[in-house]
């Protein structure tokens, strides 16, 4: 027999639009669209893509609960064995609404699912014991390698077969543990894996240790009225021509910018230089992203002493955690100097 | 960049639309916004209400900074 898959993607993978079309509400096509092709080939005659579930990132992303039921309800019509969603890469939208619908299916309809993303896109971490994740690289050019195993994983749930190791497969640890006989007890394993580590040799550890890299919340502001405030912002936003160059994806580079003695970020000032939302109303007023003129307002009224002279900005657009992370530490090197008492950050 | 300028003792706010993502990277003192393209902003108001929205949304968010949290604290209110 044939099995019936659903392939779940977004409106840039279908072809309909890049950002412009990002508010795309979830309809089905017939068949295979866009890299569906790929994966109805690695699928052979074993399984056929039925139909094509396609959403609009922004409106995934913005109507979470809401858009999950609609895609849920367009592939249920489909009857299929199982769904496919992505890949995603690195874009933080699409695998996060791919996780969603994965999810999703999970809960609703029990069916199995495998999506596949770069180890750093959010949605693995939001996700990654709901489904099946293969690990692809960053970007589309990843697509050719990430196909084959995404099918083969695919294929293996729709036979009842229970896959193998992480390692094996080729996907990011679920996190699970499964019972399994092994020849030597575990002191022996432990005993070889220590003489493997003394003698600086290469081991494989049986229980990784969860990295929960939490920063415990800093005191609140005590004395608002006597504070200074400073605005960072991962939106993008940087003065009309963006002077710095800073990346529309994978930035890597943060500028440092004066607004002393600017009440208001004007279309004809400020814009973003973001490339992974519609620039549309930031270009048009880039408060809307960095909220200068309402911060001068208020720092006028006496609500707080004073806004810092100088903003910071990036593009949070598949930016590797490590970068931004030193984009982080030098920023708030600046703020410490300067004296700021504390930071709002805004997000696309 | 939320969590290494914590880090370094200042209190942050962030103030985005896409909670999950935020609770995921661990910021502590989350505020939601409108949209993405457009958090602090609505177009299809007049710039009079926008303003009045944007404002609110600020106010919101130094409330969630003068406030003192045990953990990861999403002010919704």
């Amino acid at each position: 027999m044939t099995y019936r898959v659903v392939h779940y993607i977004n409106q840039f993978f279908a072809g309909i639009g890049g950002e412009e079309e990002a508010g795309q509400r979830p309809l089905l096509k017939e068949g295979v669209v866009g890299p569906g092709q790929a994966l109805a080939a690695a699928f052979g005659d074993e399984a056929q893509i039925v139909a094509t579930v396609i959403c609009g990132d922004g409106y995934f992303a913005e109507n979470m609960d809401r858009a999950a039921a609609e895609v849920v309800d367009l592939i249920a019509s489909c009857r299929p064995d199982a769904v496919v969603a992505g890949p995603a890469f690195n874009a933080g939208r699409y695998g996060t609404a791919c996780g969603a619908v994965c999810q999703a299916v999970k809960e609703n309809l029990g069916l199995p699912t495998v999506t596949a993303m770069y180890p750093e896109n959010p949605g693995v971490d939001l996700y990654r014991s709901e489904t099946y994740i293969v690990e692809t690289t960053d970007s589309a050019r990843g697509l050719r390698k990430a196909v084959p195993t995404m099918a083969s994983l695919a294929l293996k749930l729709l036979r009842g077969e229970t896959p193998g190791l992480p390692s094996e497969e080729g996907t990011l640890p679920q996190g699970r543990r499964r019972n399994l006989f092994r020849d030597a007890c575990g002191a022996e394993r432990a005993a070889d894996m220590l003489v493997r580590k003394l003698r600086g040799e290469p081991f494989e550890t049986e229980y990784p240790m969860p990295v929960f890299d939490r920063v415990p919340p800093a005191g609140a502001l005590k004395n608002l009225k006597e504070a200074t405030i400073a605005l960072v912002t991962s939106g993008g936003i940087v003065p009309k021509g963006n002077p710095d160059h800073i990346e529309a994806s994978s930035a890597s580079r943060y500028g440092e910018y004066d607004i002393s003695g600017v009440d208001d970020l004007t279309a004809a000032g400020y814009g973003t230089a973001h490339g992974g939302y519609d620039p549309t109303y930031a270009d048009g007023d880039a408060d809307r992203v960095l909220p200068v003129d309402v911060l001068r307002e208020m720092e006028r009224e006496g609500r707080f002493a004073k806004l810092h002279d100088f903003f910071y900005s990036t593009v949070g657009n598949g930016t590797p955690v490590a970068l931004a992370a030193r984009f982080g530490r030098e920023i708030a090197e600046k703020l410490r100097n300067a004296g700021v008492d504390a930071v709002i950050l805004t997000s696309t | 960049m939320v969590k290494e300028i914590e880090r370094a003792g200042f209190p942050v706010v962030h103030m985005c639309t896409i909670i999950p993502i935020s609770q995921t990277v661990g910021a502590n003192r989350i505020v939601p916004t409108i949209a993405i393209p457009h958090p602090f902003g609505d177009p299809t108001r007049t710039p009079g209400e926008e303003k009045a929205l944007r404002r609110a949304l600020v106010e919101k968010g130094l409330k969630a900074l003068e406030t003192d949290i045990d953990g990861q604290t999403v002010f919704n209110g």
